[in-house]
């Protein structure tokens, strides 16, 4: 569809250039509400994030751990829709480069349709897309997308349980970066890092030439900074998440969220 | 499989042993001894005579499932996965429930076969099934609430499979009902085909014909595809699938998915579901726990588009006449899920002919809706009498 190269992809060329590591933040969409969003994500642009994923809310987010789902919750009480959501994209491309994704389940983008989704959300901005509950064993079936994937790159996720010998079958058609889940569990924040990033990293970069970002249960700088120097990328969210639950809806929401971030983002381009 | 990436390998695995253990004789062997000896299979296949006679129309058989150990027909399912889970070196059993039928079928076996044992239960249906909750906690097994949402049947689910993605390495996930991802709704109907494969054979032992009309509830649909699914090949059998009505079609108020439901994807399965215009899965409501579900099993969402099996409703009202009328009549207290079944039979046999046969599966007993029906029935009418 589009000639001109994906943001991921310009932003991982620019870091590589410079020898510098990707942080790329979680945040959901609407929490706590829709101008809120707008401030976290000005925060988070204050801070020198690369890449944002920014959740689309559904109502039984499976794959995330209590942090999250109570997000996606005031989300949805705050009256988030799928519309909503695109609307805010086009609100922050007036002010905002930063790459974004979207990070979410299949149900409401399967209700909206696939192709219009696709469509609807090229058009206001979106970089690209990481559906939890969509294997490519199943994307492939999915032949609406033909000639709209290139320009919403499909992120594809890796789990600590993927079988070597499935690695690279689930990273040929990988595009933006690969998303490797560091562990066994749902997202949210841990205290100790898993020891087998390294080497399934390894595993990962041996399959595929697309940069390869870690995340699930990265909260602090220092944990940042380790896995900085084995990936290509650090995704925190949760952190990030419960900063803004307990800001509220009132106060500094871009000066609270900058705050925060910054350190991690720091601690990634110490690397 | 529309399930996150880190329970692929454990469903691929699951569903490569299982296909080993369905054509295993040491296997099929000895589920057929527990069903028999621990669970008391075969079951019988009743007449209910005076229903038939008081009704005037089909005559009425019960599956009479609700005479298996534990109470309900989940027991087949359970077992059957629990050695499944033995033969893939599992050491932790987890396991969502909304009744608790298939909490206690569950906790049951991993009692009997020495697993740990989790259920995750929401905390209005531990309210409203609190008899169910003791049984399991004497049984061994930990019953965690679960709070999110509106704390039923669905979000128990979602936290079971959180609980997977965490421990998949050690923990096989006994999924309840004709649910979830590919393998489970195939595992479920064939441990539960038992109910139909048995119940054909009684009925053309006693009536030397195959029954006119098949009847059973559907939440996700298990003791459903267990009765009708050895029958889909007889033409001439109808069968009729009861969801719960609630308080009446009204968004919110029920849990009858074919009745303002649509295509979507819930929970690994793409399937017939309750929800509203962005995709967001609606509140459900029923008096009964098991029903209370805003997705139906996907074999059930095939039966019905290829107009092989029809779906009706029962509301709350209706299944709880159902439950007095059956208690009544029969000396036989089903259980609100059960209930909502012989709710479309009173409705239908009286249409049907004398010499015409119907076969409900009777798919559990009544004891754990004690308290709740008398809620419901004497607590309004104490309220009528005042």
């Amino acid at each position: 569809m589009s000639t001109t190269q994906n943001r991921i992809e310009t932003t991982f060329e620019n870091l590589k250039a410079d020898g510098k590591k990707a942080f790329i933040a979680y945040v959901c969409a609407g929490d706590p509400t829709m101008d809120g969003t707008i401030e976290v994500v000005k925060g988070l642009d204050d801070a020198g994030v690369d890449i944002i994923e920014l959740g689309l809310p559904f109502s039984d987010p499976l794959a995330d751990g209590v942090v999250n789902q109570m997000a996606a919750q005031r989300a949805l009480e705050a009256g988030a829709t799928t519309a909503k959501v695109l609307e805010l994209v086009r609100e922050i491309r007036t002010f905002s480069s930063t790459p974004i994704v979207f990070f979410t389940y299949l149900n409401p983008i399967y209700t909206y349709g696939f192709r219009q989704f696709y469509l609807d959300a090229i058009a206001a901005g979106v970089d690209g897309i990481l559906l939890l509950d969509l294997p490519p064993e199943e994307a492939v079936l999915n032949e609406e997308l033909c000639g709209v994937s290139e320009s919403l790159q499909q992120i594809r996720l890796v789990s600590p349980t993927t079988p070597a010998s499935r690695i690279p079958s689930l990273v040929a058609q990988a595009q933006g970066f690969v998303y490797y889940v560091s562990r066994e569990g749902v997202t949210g924040e841990q205290t100790t890092l898993s020891d087998t990033i390294a080497s399934q990293v390894e595993l990962i970069k041996s399959a595929t030439k697309v940069p390869v970002a870690v995340g699930f249960g990265i909260s602090t700088p220092e944990q940042a900074r380790t896995v900085a120097t084995m990936a290509d990328a650090v995704v925190v969210g949760s952190a990030i998440v419960r900063l803004i639950a307990d800001s509220g809806t009132g106060g500094d929401l871009r000066g609270s969220v900058g705050a925060f971030v910054k350190p991690l983002v720091d601690a990634v381009k110490s690397v | 499989m529309f399930v996150p990436e880190t329970l692929m390998a454990a469903l691929t695995e699951l569903d490569l042993e299982y296909q080993k253990a369905r054509v295993d004789e040491e296997f099929q062997g000895e589920l057929a001894r527990l069903l028999r000896e621990y669970c008391g299979r075969e079951t019988p296949l009743y007449l209910a005579e005076r229903l038939t006679e008081k009704l005037g129309g089909a005559r009425i058989y019960l599956k009479r499932e609700d005479l298996l150990h534990t109470g309900a027909h989940k027991i087949n399912n359970a077992l059957g996965q629990i050695l499944l889970a033995k033969r893939l070196g599992k050491k932790r059993i987890i396991a969502e429930t909304g009744a608790g039928q298939h909490g206690v079928a569950t906790a049951t076996v991993a009692a009997r076969f020495g697993f740990e044992c989790v259920i995750y239960m929401g905390a209005v249906d531990m309210k409203r099934q609190a008899l169910n909750v003791a049984r399991m906690r004497f049984l061994g097994a930990e019953v965690r609430a679960v709070t999110a949402g509106q704390a039923t049947l669905k979000e128990a689910v979602n936290e079971a499979m959180r609980d997977w993605v965490t421990n998949v390495r050690d923990t096989h996930y006994i999924l309840g009902s004709a649910l979830g991802s590919h393998p489970f709704p195939m595992i479920v109907r064939d441990f539960h085909r038992v109910i139909g494969v048995e119940a054909r054979r009684q009925i053309l032992e006693r009536e030397e014909r195959l029954p006119d009309l098949l009847v059973a509830c559907v939440g996700g649909g298990s003791n459903a595809i267990g009765l009708f699914h050895p029958f889909l090949q007889d033409e001439s059998v109808k069968m009729v699938g009861v969801e719960a009505g609630g308080d009446g079609i009204v968004q919110g108020r029920h849990a009858a998915r074919f009745q303002g439901g649509k295509l979507g994807v819930l929970q690994g399965t793409k399937t017939f579901l309750l929800a509203d215009s962005d995709g967001q899965i609606e509140l459900t409501h029923s008096v009964s726990a098991g029903l209370d579900y805003a997705a139906v099993g996907p074999e059930h969402a095939y039966y019905r588009e290829l107009g092989r099996v029809d779906y009706v409703y029962a509301t709350d009202g209706e299944a709880l006449a159902g439950f007095q009328e059956l208690s009544r009549v029969e000396g036989i207290i089903p259980a609100l899920e059960t209930s909502h079944a012989i709710a479309y039979v009173l409705k239908q046999a009286p249409k049907m002919k004398t010499d015409e046969i119907i076969i409900i599966n009777c798919s559990g007993r009544g004891d754990k809706d004690v308290e709740q029906a008398a809620e419901y029935i004497y607590g309004k009418s104490d309220r009528l009498e005042e």
